[in-house]
């Protein structure tokens, strides 16, 4: 392979980078923030793409509203399970809000194909990107579609934002302190669960705009999720479980590494981050920015 | 009210006299024929097949009783799902024949559930027709005395799509397929029919996962290597996103076409059929093929609220073909089916100048290559396909001479 076929394939990687790292920066700040492994991360994201597909379908929203209005949605929902379901298992074995979310994700994945299946007669949903976003665009060295090329650049920011929000502020310092000393920091006045829920609201919504995100890209079905969340699970782990600054960076790498991987050697190409992440938690068991427990 | 009666008491009689006919010339076992309907009713083909085909085959019961009074209520039909995995199938199956007293089984989309299936039709004497697997191995290394394998397989759409793709000017290919049985088989045999037909790969194919969802790589690659014609052998979930990608790469305004290995119409409905428009598949019928499959479809649409596609008209077919076999064997004695079977030649609304070859039990007919319509030249909803060329019985499947079956 040439220099410019192994740039061409450096700079598509992004593309995928770009939804691992929305992905895993959700589940590193609920991780971080709730020690909550949420396994139903995929099917929020799928949700994300069908809310989209269905906001279009029942009110003639394009793209653009659904953007932001699914990510709200999802979020709420998020916020709804949370409180329902999940804050009954605080405290309990992390293993019980693995199968929960499990099931759920189960349910959602049913739900949603007899809903499409009642509702449209396929279980798939059309989905094409805004008129603005249309086409290709030629960049000197590769012609590439514009709406990847604003999935690259909107995730960026995204992340960015995320990153600054919890790390820079005010409101950052109370999630922070919120979740590591829980006890403390309602002896300051501060409603500990409601902060708990709204995090994971946010977490959540990630994953339903990485869903809209996805709509005009993948095909809009049930499962979609369903492979993208393992891929997802071992970024969070080469990143440093709960690391947000580790999430997307490793979210960019990965997906980077993958399509130069499939571009020289197909077969590997879903194999490559599982061994990347064997080799990581070899040498660095708490992944490559995570802190080794006991450090904080 | 005495005629009334006297005639009630004649037309008993005369009912009496018909049984009592059939019980003395047709012999069933448990006196009744049993059809299993063996699909997927739940998974990724559950929109193409599942439901859909267990319909169809109810359909062919109910007709073929209704034109064979002597056969009048004793065809019955049942519907088991397989989830597209070989051990749930051979299973199913297995339960089906021992418990159920199934004489037949019908359908069975996914390859490797079609040849644990099969396997378990033969060593149980019972008459296995595959109409929604693909793979070539049925009717070759595979072949056994009770499996048939209808409508359509590898060979036959890569030998239909590769010629006709290259014949109108596909000179150049570049190919991608899902890496497992089904993929494997079928860039093998569309590469030999692209060859064959004076075309050639411009690189090697490119044996992707499966499944996947994102077919970037490949696309970029294509968009370096110019061929005439992109070819994906991927299927169903995968097809889709290949294609969704390939528009919105926006490779056919680069001068590159699409080639699709398996193609049905359900996949279209799903992507909507813009993004499918202009490429070309083959398929062995579709619902407004000509006059005869549109009243069969009306008649499906009728009772099952939705138009069928090729693989459940091809399920009634297959249902339907077997049922006569009985009626002309007199005896749903597998033996003696499978011997009415072998050599058939037959015509329906969906099997045309159909033959079963006894060597391989493979049901050769004519098929279509077809082109997908852009949405603006669709009479109606559903009206997919044009069709491009038509090809005969004997030229569309594998001739008999590379076949490996021993029987």
């Amino acid at each position: 392979m040439n220099t410019q076929l192994l740039l061409i394939q450096v700079f598509n990687g992004l593309v995928n980078g770009a939804f691992y790292a929305l992905l895993s920066l959700g589940l590193a700040v609920i991780f971080g923030m709730l020690r909550i492994v949420n396994f139903m991360h995929g099917a929020l994201y799928m949700l994300g793409a069908f809310t989209a597909f269905a906001l279009g379908q029942a009110f003639g929203l394009g793209f653009w509203p659904s953007l932001i209005l699914a990510p709200i949605l999802v979020g709420l929902l998020g916020m709804v399970l949370e409180r329902t379901l999940l804050s009954r298992l605080y405290g309990l074995d992390p293993s019980y809000n693995l199968l929960l979310t499990f099931g759920l994700t189960l349910l959602t994945q049913d739900l949603v194909k007899q809903f499409m299946l009642s509702h449209y007669a396929v279980s798939s949903a059309p989905y094409t990107p805004p008129a603005a976003l249309a086409g290709v665009v030629n960049l000197g060295f590769v012609v590439f579609p514009k709406y990847r090329l604003f999935v690259i650049v909107l995730s960026l920011v995204i992340c960015l934002l995320t990153w600054f929000i919890i790390e820079k502020t005010r409101v950052g310092a109370i999630i922070r302190a919120s979740t590591e000393n829980p006890t403390v920091t309602r002896a300051f006045g501060i409603n500990v669960s409601k902060w708990v829920t709204g995090v994971f609201g946010v977490g959540v919504g990630l994953a339903g705009l990485a869903g809209v995100l996805a709509a005009p890209i993948y095909s809009v079905e049930p499962y979609m999720g369903a492979e993208l969340i393992i891929t997802t699970f071992a970024v969070v782990v080469i990143g440093g479980l709960g690391s947000i600054l580790g999430s997307v960076i490793t979210g960019f790498a990965v997906g980077v590494l993958a399509a130069v991987g499939s571009a020289l050697y197909p077969p590997i190409a879903n194999t490559l981050v599982f061994i990347l992440m064997a080799l990581v938690l070899l040498v660095r068991p708490s992944g490559l920015f995570g802190l080794p427990e006991g450090a904080k | 009210m005495q005629k009334k009666t006297l005639s009630a008491l004649v037309a008993t009689a005369a009912l009496a006299a018909v049984t009592g006919a059939l019980a003395q010339s047709v012999k069933l076992s448990d006196n009744v024929v049993k059809v299993g309907v063996l699909t997927d009713l739940s998974g990724v083909y559950s929109e193409l097949s599942g439901q859909g085909s267990v319909k169809a085959a109810q359909m062919a019961a109910d007709d073929f009783m209704a034109a064979n009074p002597a056969f009048r209520g004793k065809v019955q039909v049942i519907g088991v799902d397989h989830q597209n995995k070989a051990d749930v199938a051979s299973n199913k199956a297995a339960e089906m024949i021992d418990r159920q007293n199934v004489d037949m089984l019908v359908d069975m989309p996914t390859s490797s559930a079609a040849l644990a299936a099969s396997e378990v039709a033969k060593n149980k004497k019972v008459v296995a027709m595959v109409v929604t697997g693909g793979t070539t191995a049925l009717t070759n290394e595979k072949c056994n005395k009770y499996t048939f394998h209808y409508a359509y397989d590898n060979y036959m759409l890569a030998n239909g799509t590769g010629s006709a793709v290259t014949k109108r000017g596909g000179k150049t290919w570049y190919i991608i397929y899902p890496n497992y049985a089904f993929g494997q088989d079928l860039n093998r045999q569309m590469t030999a029919a692209i060859q064959e037909n004076g075309g050639k790969l411009v690189a090697p194919s490119d044996a992707t996962p499966f499944p996947n969802t994102d077919f970037s790589s490949y696309l970029l690659k294509a968009q370096g290597l110019k061929p005439k014609i992109f070819g994906t052998m991927q299927a169903g979930a995968d097809l889709v996103n290949v294609v969704k990608q390939y528009n919105e790469f926006g490779l056919k305004n680069q001068g590159i076409g699409l080639g699709i290995g398996l193609l049905f119409e359900t996949d279209v409905a799903a992507l909507g059929q813009d993004a499918f428009a202009g490429a070309i598949a083959t398929v062995p019928w579709f619902w407004n093929l000509d006059a005869r499959s549109r009243v069969w479809a009306a008649k499906f649409e009728k009772a099952f609220g939705k138009k069928p596609t090729w693989a459940q008209a091809g399920v009634y077919s297959a249902t339907m073909t077997y049922l006569q076999a009985v009626a002309r064997a007199k005896t749903d004695d597998s033996d003696a089916v499978v011997k009415a079977l072998e050599g058939y030649s037959f015509d329906d609304f969906f099997a045309r100048n159909a033959t079963i070859r006894p060597q391989d039990h493979r049901v050769i007919l004519d098929v279509h290559t077809v082109q997908v319509k852009p949405k603006a030249q669709a009479k109606e909803a559903g009206d997919i396909f044009t069709r491009v060329s038509t090809i005969p019985a004997a030229k569309a499947f594998m001739p008999l001479s590379e076949s490996k079956c021993k029987m």
